[in-house]
Formats: C-alpha cells, structure tokens, sequence
C-alpha cells in the first residue's frame, strides 16, 4: 500500500509537470506526427515497390512504426526526467522521504505509460484523419495498443534503469541511441522479405521486428508471430524491470 | 581589411574550433547519427530504387545528399548554443568593452562553425568514396561538393547566431530543433519530387528550400553536371546566406551594446 501512494506521487508530480510545460509536453507529441508524415507522407510510393504486400497500404505500415516508435521514446523522454530530477538533488529527497522505494520507480513508470497515452491517442487520430486503412477487429487493435503498453513499458524501465545509475542529464545519449537503434535496424521503410544485405540479417536477429511484423498483422487484420512478439515484449519488461530495481539500488548506495 | 580585423576574426574562429573540439558529444554527434541514418535509411530503402523513375539504382548516392543538410542543421544548433551561452556568462559584454569590432565576433564565430562544416563534408564525401559511391560529377563535382557545403554551413551557421543573437537564450536556440527538423523532413530528403505521391506533401517539398540544397548535392553524386539543379541549389544556399547574415548582423548590432 505504502509503495503505491509512492507511486502515485511520483506519478502525479511527473504527469503535473509535463502537461503544464509545453517544452517538455509538446516534442513527445510533435516527433511522432514528424516521423509519420515524413514517411507515411513522403514514401507513399513505396508500396508499388514489386514485392510489397500489405493490404492496409503504406499509411497503416507506418503507423505502427510510429505507434510502436512514440512509445519508446516516450519511456526514454521519461527517462531524461528521471535524470534530471536526480542531477538537480530532488531524486535525492526522494530517495529520503519515500518509505518503500520501489514505488518511485513505479511512479516514474506509470507516468510514462499516461503520457505516452496521450501520444497514443493524437498519432491515431492525425493517422484516421488522413485515411489510413484499418483492417483489424477491435481484438486485434488491442494486441497492437497492448504491445505498445508493453513497449513502452519496457524503454521506461531501461531508461529508468540509465538515469538512476549514472544521474546526470549527459546520460541521454546513453538511453536514447540502444533504442533508436533497435527501432531502425527493424523493417522500417519496408517488409523484412524486401530487405536486403547486412540491414536483412541484422533485422532478422533484431526481436523488434517480431513485435513490428506482429503489431502490422494486427492492424491488417491477420495475426502473424503473435506469441513470439508478446514473448519478446514480456522478456523485455522482466529483464529491465530488474534492471532499473538495481539501478535504484545503485542510486541508494550513493546517497 | 586590416591586419587588425583579419587577427580578431582568426582569434575568434580558434576560440569557437577549440571550444567545439573540447566537447567530444558536439563532434562525434553531429558525424555518427547522419552516418548512421545514412547507413540505416539505404539499406531499408535500397527497394526504392526499383520504382519507375527513379534516378539511380543506388539509394546510397541518392541518399548521401542529406548528411550535408544533417550536418548543417547540427552546425546551426552548435552555433547559436555558443554564442548563447556568450550573451548568458557575459562574455559578449565584456568583449564589447575591448577595441575588438562587431562584426568580428560574428565572423569569427562564422568561421569556427565552417571549420566544423568543412570537416562533416570530408567524413561524408571519404564515408560516401569506401562505401563505393561513384560521383557521377567526378573529381569536380567533389570539389564543387564541398565548396557547396560550406556555403550552406555558412547560411546555417549565420541562422544559429541570429537566433541566440534575438533570444540571448541556449534553450531557446535549441527549441528551434524541430522547426529545422520539419524543413529537412517536409524535403525531397527521401524520395524525387517527382515521384513524392501525397500532393501536399510534393507542393511542400517544392516550396522547400531545404529541398533544392539537397538537389543541388545530389545531382553531383547521381547525375553529373545539372545547371538547373546547381542554380537552384546555389542561388537556394547564396540567398539563405545573406539573408542569415544580414539578420545576425543587425541583431548583432543591436545586441552589442558599447560603453
């Protein structure tokens, strides 16, 4: 009980200060949409490349790039926070006044995951407003959302994990390239079938794709590599869940 | 131009060249993620090159153009984050206490920022050369290449001072990320103009200047000698330069308060 009153504050003074400041509320929202309408927008005419095969057409492919990309970087945007709180001493109060620590990491957490909604829900609505083509049930849209949940989850903790060890604003770079890397060595621009050379085998080892192939079977309404992608996604969350529980401990050891 | 003038500007430069080279994140950035775009955008988008029209069948030289315009936009955030952390510590103001002259300050700092340009474009051209991009403008064209990019990190370079020179803010600069961002996205970065599908998105690239810098570089790389694109991509580049120095210099004037 205690942890969750933790959680819920730090969750509250987070969400609190994102939605009152523009600075940090508006790139979280305004990257998606960028990313989006330069590829939904300016690669359109991909999909009459011979070979490329997905019924919902290019708008609905990258979406789920961009869903799936929004809430990564949604838990690495929360990440920054975390160091940020930590360089400026506040992380350090922190760590004094809450009586079970676990719940400041879960307070950073659900934090993420409410912000990363609202994203959520504005790169849907921008990408239904353009026309993009749904072909999945409502069954299926909640095993590309739940993903997603998964996703973000798993880049807060990671991030979480980065910001509580090293406690400086300077480790963004640190948080912020593993993720972007493992995003775009995925089948971005195209199927992994169209892929070729080293970005191929890359991607093809690369567990993202399983969650990008699942979450675009999804939208197009025929399920692909389902158990796999939510195999990755859990792995992803349990490993970093410990993770960022010893980076708190790190911190703790620092005083 | 006097001695006198030419020393300042010289002083100047080095101080903004070793200030840069002093923060290992201000130069290894701005050389690995376009590097790294580079390498991840032509592998993913190698397929592009099989749609009707497409100028190349290498998406690596068509896409070798737009680690420039990266650079550049890295160059311009670099820029005015200096000269504003200047204004901010008082620098500027204590500089303007000695016999040193304006317009130095701001040539100066120009200077450092095409140091730095003329480095990215010789990583670029040499990463471009291994990974077996043939420039169709030969030797020429590189020289032309280069030349051209240092005019473009001079224009860039000028638009990162203004800004700090108007905000007097670091944060502020750096808050102008996602507007250059959506210049360089809204571009023909990806995709010909003329095979860009979405009409809105084509009329934007079009009335993009962002995107006849780009054509002007690319044309080198994957078509040879272009006058139209090197005219477009020149005149582009030449006009954003004076305008961008021409603002720097004016807020410059009313920044630079003497006693």
């Amino acid at each position: 009980m205690r942890t969750l009153s933790v959680a819920e504050g730090v969750a509250w003074r987070v969400l609190h200060n994102v939605f009152t400041n523009p600075s940090l509320l508006i790139p979280s929202l305004i990257f998606p949409l960028f990313f989006f309408t330069a590829f939904a927008g300016g690669l359109s005419r991909i999909d009459q490349v011979p070979g490329f095969d997905y019924p919902p057409g290019y708008t609905a492919f990258q979406f789920v790039f961009v869903l799936l990309q929004s809430a990564a970087f949604g838990g690495v945007f929360t990440g920054f926070g975390i160091a940020r709180d930590f360089e400026s001493g506040f992380g350090r109060r922190l760590l004094l006044s809450a009586p079970h620590r676990t719940g400041i990491v879960l307070g950073y957490v659900a934090a993420a995951l409410v912000r990363w909604l609202l994203t959520a829900a504005v790169v849907t609505a921008v990408a239904l407003l353009v026309g993009m083509q749904v072909g999945g049930g409502a069954v299926d849209l909640v095993g590309l959302y739940t993903l997603a949940v998964c996703l973000n989850l798993a880049a807060t903790l990671w991030a979480a994990g980065i910001a509580l060890r090293l406690r400086t604003m300077q480790a963004g770079p640190v948080m912020q390239m593993p993720v972007f890397l493992l995003l775009f060595f995925a089948p971005v621009y195209v199927p992994l079938a169209l892929l070729k050379g080293w970005i191929h085998n890359v991607a093809t080892y690369n567990p993202i794709t399983r969650v990008l192939e699942a979450g675009r079977g999804f939208l197009a309404g025929s399920p692909t590599e389902v158990g796999l992608a939510f195999a990755v996604t859990a792995a992803l969350v349990v490993g970093f869940s410990m993770w960022a529980l010893r980076g708190l401990r790190s911190a703790e050891r620092a005083g | 131009m006097s001695e006198r003038f030419v020393e300042q500007v010289g002083q100047l430069a080095r101080r903004s060249v070793v200030r840069t080279a002093r923060q290992p994140a201000n130069i290894v950035f701005p050389l690995v993620f376009p590097l790294l775009l580079l390498a991840v955008n032509s592998s993913g988008l190698q397929s592009a090159t099989h749609l009707p029209g497409f100028p190349t069948d290498s998406y690596l030289a068509f896409a070798l153009a737009v680690p420039f315009m990266q650079g550049a936009l890295f160059a311009t955030m670099n820029a005015g984050t200096d000269l504003a952390r200047d204004i901010q510590t008082g620098f500027l103001n204590r500089l303007a206490l000695t016999p040193m002259r304006g317009v130095a300050l701001l040539a100066g700092q120009l200077g450092g920022v095409m140091a730095m340009t003329a480095v990215q474009a010789a990583v670029w051209i040499i990463a471009g050369l291994i990974l077996g991009v043939h420039f169709a403008a030969g030797a020429g064209g590189i020289a032309v290449i280069f030349v051209f990019s240092l005019l473009i990190g001079l224009g860039f370079g000028a638009l990162g001072a203004f800004l700090a020179l108007r905000t007097g803010s670091g944060e502020a600069v750096q808050g102008m990320f996602p507007v250059f961002f959506v210049f360089l996205f809204i571009s023909s970065m990806a995709m010909p103009r003329n095979l860009i599908e979405i009409k809105w998105f084509q009329t934007a690239a079009t009335l993009n200047p962002v995107s006849y810098l780009i054509e002007g570089i690319r044309s080198l790389i994957v078509i040879g000698w272009d006058a139209e694109a090197l005219a477009l991509g020149f005149g582009t580049a030449l006009l954003i330069a004076a305008i961008a120095v021409s603002l720097a210099t004016f807020s410059l004037r009313t920044r630079l308060t003497r006693s």
